[in-house]
């Protein structure tokens, strides 16, 4: 047994925090709910930190690991703060075709140390302009790999 | 309870109502090979290995969770059936690394065993070798994600035997691992009691007992039998065959 509990530093007089509280209240704290729940909770905080997956495990009764574990199988629950700016490398069939991979490899490598969050997604529906990528909301058309990694390593007005 | 009568393989058996075509033809005699199924765990139909034929259904079911059913008429071990578990087996191998010469269960390892059986003598995809982490912050066993194939047995003996759900499966795809509590090392999990059952159930080398070198770990699953017969017929003192 580990007897030093995970340390739920989220202030006690946090306004989020009773927003989450009323959330988990509203499906009387039942485990079936667990989705619903991970959503509103990153909604209030951006992210899922592991004190607050740990904190949501205790209230609704689950197991943490189980909890992680459904929080992990979806792409779209983040476990890291997003950074200032938002890139999504579509890896959509025809994306992919007209060479997404190098895309995202090569965005990954700029992204790790910028303030770039980076994600990908499943076809944008804009197939048309394969590969894309959307960079704080602007899209990208058919952009090289070369030029998607300059946005994102900074040389870039934001 | 009553009764179903159904044809396995061109033989006639009888089973419970209630029982799987894996319990049933078991308890025939016949072996339907499997890597995530072990009496005494609940099902998660996780390797697919145990697919038959059902006639008159156009796809393959997983024996292990599939209900018998009056004249159901099973084959469970045709050419196309044995083509799909080598083809299983070789992604298997592909997927992690599995070099047997060096593993703690070589010998006595169930995947190695089934490759055998199937005749699997090579892999025709190229092999994946991701590096995967190796845990052995705890004080008694280790966990090598190497070895790991993903038949959740060690989740659902923690969860439904020791009652401690310390494991369970994160990610998804080729990104799945197997996690304790939130993530962290296993020697600082909450809910591990340190009970072993996890060690003992795993089908291959990624649980091991700690300070068994190669081929040295042997695992005995005698436990699981004793306790899940032990609490339906009330039996509080074990009757362990002599060692
Ligand atoms: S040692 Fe026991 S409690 Fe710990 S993870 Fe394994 S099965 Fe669960
Ligand atoms: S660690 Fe062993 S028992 Fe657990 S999923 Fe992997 S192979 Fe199965
Ligand atoms: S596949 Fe990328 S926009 Fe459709
Ligand atoms: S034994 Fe049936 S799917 Fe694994």
């Amino acid at each position: 047994m580990n007897p030093t509990a995970p340390d739920l530093n989220i202030p006690a007089s946090d306004e989020r925090e009773k927003l989450l509280e009323r959330a988990m209240a509203r499906h009387h704290n039942s485990g079936d709910a667990l989705i619903e729940i991970l959503h509103t909770a990153q909604q209030l905080y951006g992210y899922l930190s592991r004190p607050l997956l740990s904190k949501m495990a205790r209230r609704l009764n689950l197991p943490p690991s189980h909890v992680l574990g459904v929080a992990t199988f979806y792409h779209l629950f983040r476990f890291e703060p997003p950074k200032k700016h938002s890139a999504i490398v579509c890896l959509g069939t025809a994306c992919y075709a007209s060479g997404a991979g190098q895309l995202l490899a090569a965005a990954q490598q700029s992204a790790s140390e910028g303030e770039w969050t980076l994600t990908t997604g499943r076809c944008v529906g804009s197939c048309g302009l394969a590969p894309i990528a959307i960079c704080d909301g602007i899209p990208l058309a058919r952009v090289k790999p070369g030029d998607l990694a300059a946005v994102l390593g900074g040389k870039h007005d934001g | 309870m009553s009764v179903r009568t159904l044809e396995v393989d061109g033989r006639t058996i009888t089973a419970m109502a209630d029982q799987t075509i894996f319990s049933a033809a078991w308890d025939n005699g016949i072996r339907i090979p499997r890597l995530c199924h072990l009496g005494g765990l609940p099902d998660a139909a996780a390797c697919r290995l145990c697919l038959v034929e059902i006639e008159g259904q156009k796809r393959l079911q997983s024996a292990c969770t599939t209900k018998v059913a009056e004249d159901m008429v099973v084959r469970t071990d045709t050419p196309a059936l044995q083509a799909h578990r080598k083809l299983i087996i070789e992604l298997l191998f592909a997927e992690r690394n599995h070099v047997c010469s060096v593993c703690v269960v070589n010998g006595a390892c169930e995947l190695q065993t089934l490759a055998a059986e199937l005749g699997v003598d090579h892999i025709r995809m190229k092999p994946q070798y991701p590096k995967l982490p190796v845990d052995v912050s705890h004080h008694r066993f280790g966990i090598d994600h190497n070895r790991c194939i993903l038949c959740t047995r060690c989740v659902r003996v923690c969860d439904s035997v020791e009652g401690a759900h310390t494991w369970d499966v994160a990610g998804r795809g080729r990104n799945s691992l197997i996690i304790s509590d939130l993530g962290e090392p296993w020697g600082e999990s909450a809910s591990c009691t340190s009970c072993g059952k996890c060690v003992q159930v795993c089908p291959t080398g990624a649980l091991f007992s700690k300070g068994k070198t190669v081929a040295e770990m042997r695992k005995d699953r005698s436990f699981l039998q004793y306790i899940v017969t032990a609490r339906e017929k009330r039996l509080w003192i074990a009757e362990r065959k002599p060692r």
